[in-house]
């Protein structure tokens, strides 16, 4: 316990670093993903093919495996950048495919009827999607976005074996060095990740809350 | 291409998409012309990076360790469909301290990340003097988070079957453990099939992080390849089009019994999107 105390503030560095990949990460996936999404249901048949091909090949590769790509192959092709901007791009390239099946399945939830009402008073495929299919969307999918970005958050401690000093990252150094706190250093780590799940869940209700349609 | 996003285009509209096409399609070209001269000027096609891949000796390694990702994912799904049957049964038993406990420990499980209920196995364990191979460090992490998640799929499936089948089971006198058992559960498992195959994709994608405790899996023998001869690049398009062909294969099966249950009129798999998660 006390090698916990002792080493509070170094933990607590690690999960600022949790904190920041997962708020990064998450907010350029949301915008990543949802211009996937646009691109699936858009009129365009190459940007189409182009969104469902990256969605496909991106689920379907474990997600250690794009790390691996970033962090060793991408200074391979001459581009250098941090090893915390490399697991940012690894993070956000992954998500945003499951935001944009997210916001696709959102987008199919509206009501067909809204979506004949703003053509019919005459609102062109980017007005109808800008003004009435994005906002409801965005509304009925807050669930299982929660869900996608608790599962970004957990999905950073990846970043243990890529060089980021993240919470798990520094539960691998602390561990090494105090093999004897193995079980309280566990349980700290356990909870840390524990408070920014919970966090990100009851921020994201109490965002349901805030703008959940009156039906 | 119906979609009732926009109207059938008429020749105005269709000459708008087919610029839209035009442009979104030397766009899309542009981009892949652009990574393939990367790759191209950074010598990534070069045949000494690919050559290893015809040898056989490296491609009978890659098998086994295909095998072995393969076996963690196999030995991992049995554990968690039984604690994620045990969990689901939990957290709809009738006794409170039982529910309590299997929805703690349901949600404390789906609450941490993969990696570090691997980490708990791989260094707890030992400090409690259970010493095993890595293999099965990897198993129990995964057999935990997703006995969690299974549990939650299988409890909407048991919630889905039919009120008059455990009112039957009831009146021909079976017991609470025998209905579970005999009724529900079998049902349960045949209504959410699709979603246990899909789950399987998930499963057989995080067995990747075996890598970071060092068991001889896909990627870690990919790594291997690539300390030997730098291809880092060439062994990532390898091993990822493995993932990705049998993860397709999985995702196809899921699709195929979803459709199957249709035509058979079973109750289609509950929209497991808020289950799933992209882990």
């Amino acid at each position: 316990m006390d090698v916990v105390i002792d080493n509070l503030d170094t933990i607590l560095g690690g999960f600022r670093n949790t904190l920041m990949l997962t708020l990064i990460a998450g907010g350029i996936s949301l915008v990543l993903g949802t211009l996937l999404a646009v691109f699936r249901v858009g009129p365009i048949p190459p940007l189409r093919w182009a969104g469902t091909a990256y969605v496909t090949l991106i689920r379907n590769t474990p997600l250690t495996l794009i790390f691996f790509f970033t962090t060793f192959g991408l200074p391979k092709l001459d581009f250098s950048m941090s090893f915390f901007t490399r697991a940012v791009v690894a993070l956000a390239a992954y998500t945003s495919a499951f935001v944009c099946e997210v916001v696709r399945s959102g987008i199919n939830a509206v009501a067909p009827g809204e979506i004949e009402a703003s053509r019919s008073v005459g609102l062109n495929f980017p007005q109808t999607l800008r003004t009435v299919v994005l906002p409801q969307a965005f509304r009925s999918v807050i669930p299982p976005l929660n869900s996608t970005m608790t599962a970004l958050a957990k999905n950073t401690a990846i970043a243990v074996a890529f060089s980021v000093f993240e919470a798990t990252a520094i539960l691998r150094r602390l561990q090494n060095e105090f093999a004897s706190a193995t079980f309280p250093l566990l349980i700290s780590t356990a909870i840390g990740y524990l408070v920014i799940t919970l966090t990100i869940s009851g921020a994201f209700n109490l965002i349901e809350r805030r703008v959940a349609i009156r039906r | 291409m119906t979609s009732i996003l926009y109207d059938i285009p008429g020749p105005r509209a269709r000459r708008r998409t087919l610029i839209g096409s035009i442009i979104g399609g030397v766009l899309i070209a542009a981009v892949i012309t652009l990574i393939v001269v990367r790759l191209e000027d950074s010598g990534q096609f070069r045949s000494e990076f690919w050559e290893p891949f015809t040898d056989s000796g490296i491609q009978r390694g890659l098998l086994r360790a295909l095998g072995a990702t393969l076996k963690a994912a196999g030995i991992a799904m049995v554990f968690a469909l039984l604690l994620g049957s045990l969990l689901a049964v939990g957290r709809l038993s009738e006794r409170a301290p039982m529910r309590w406990l299997a929805t703690g420990v349901i949600e404390f499980f789906r609450a941490m990340p993969l990696v570090l209920l691997i980490f708990f196995a791989r260094f707890g364990l030992p400090e409690l003097g259970v010493d095993v191979d890595v293999l099965w460090y990897l198993v129990i992490g995964l057999s935990l988070y997703n006995g969690a998640v299974l549990a939650e799929i299988l409890r909407a499936g048991i919630q889905s079957v039919a009120r008059g089948q455990s009112e039957a089971a009831y009146a021909i006198g079976l017991r609470k453990s025998q209905v579970m058992r005999i009724v529900l559960l079998p049902q349960a498992i045949r209504t959410m099939l699709p979603t246990l195959v899909s789950q399987l994709v998930v499963l057989n994608k995080d067995t990747a992080l075996g890598y970071i405790i060092a068991y001889p899996e896909l990627l870690r023998r990919g790594k291997l390849i690539a300390d030997n001869f730098g291809n880092i690049i060439p062994m990532a398009i390898v091993v990822g089009s493995v993932y990705i062909l049998i993860n397709l294969g999985l995702s196809t099966l899921a699709s195929y019994l979803e459709g199957r249950q249709r035509r058979r009129g079973l109750p289609a798999p509950i929209d497991d999107i808020g289950l799933k998660e992209a882990a």
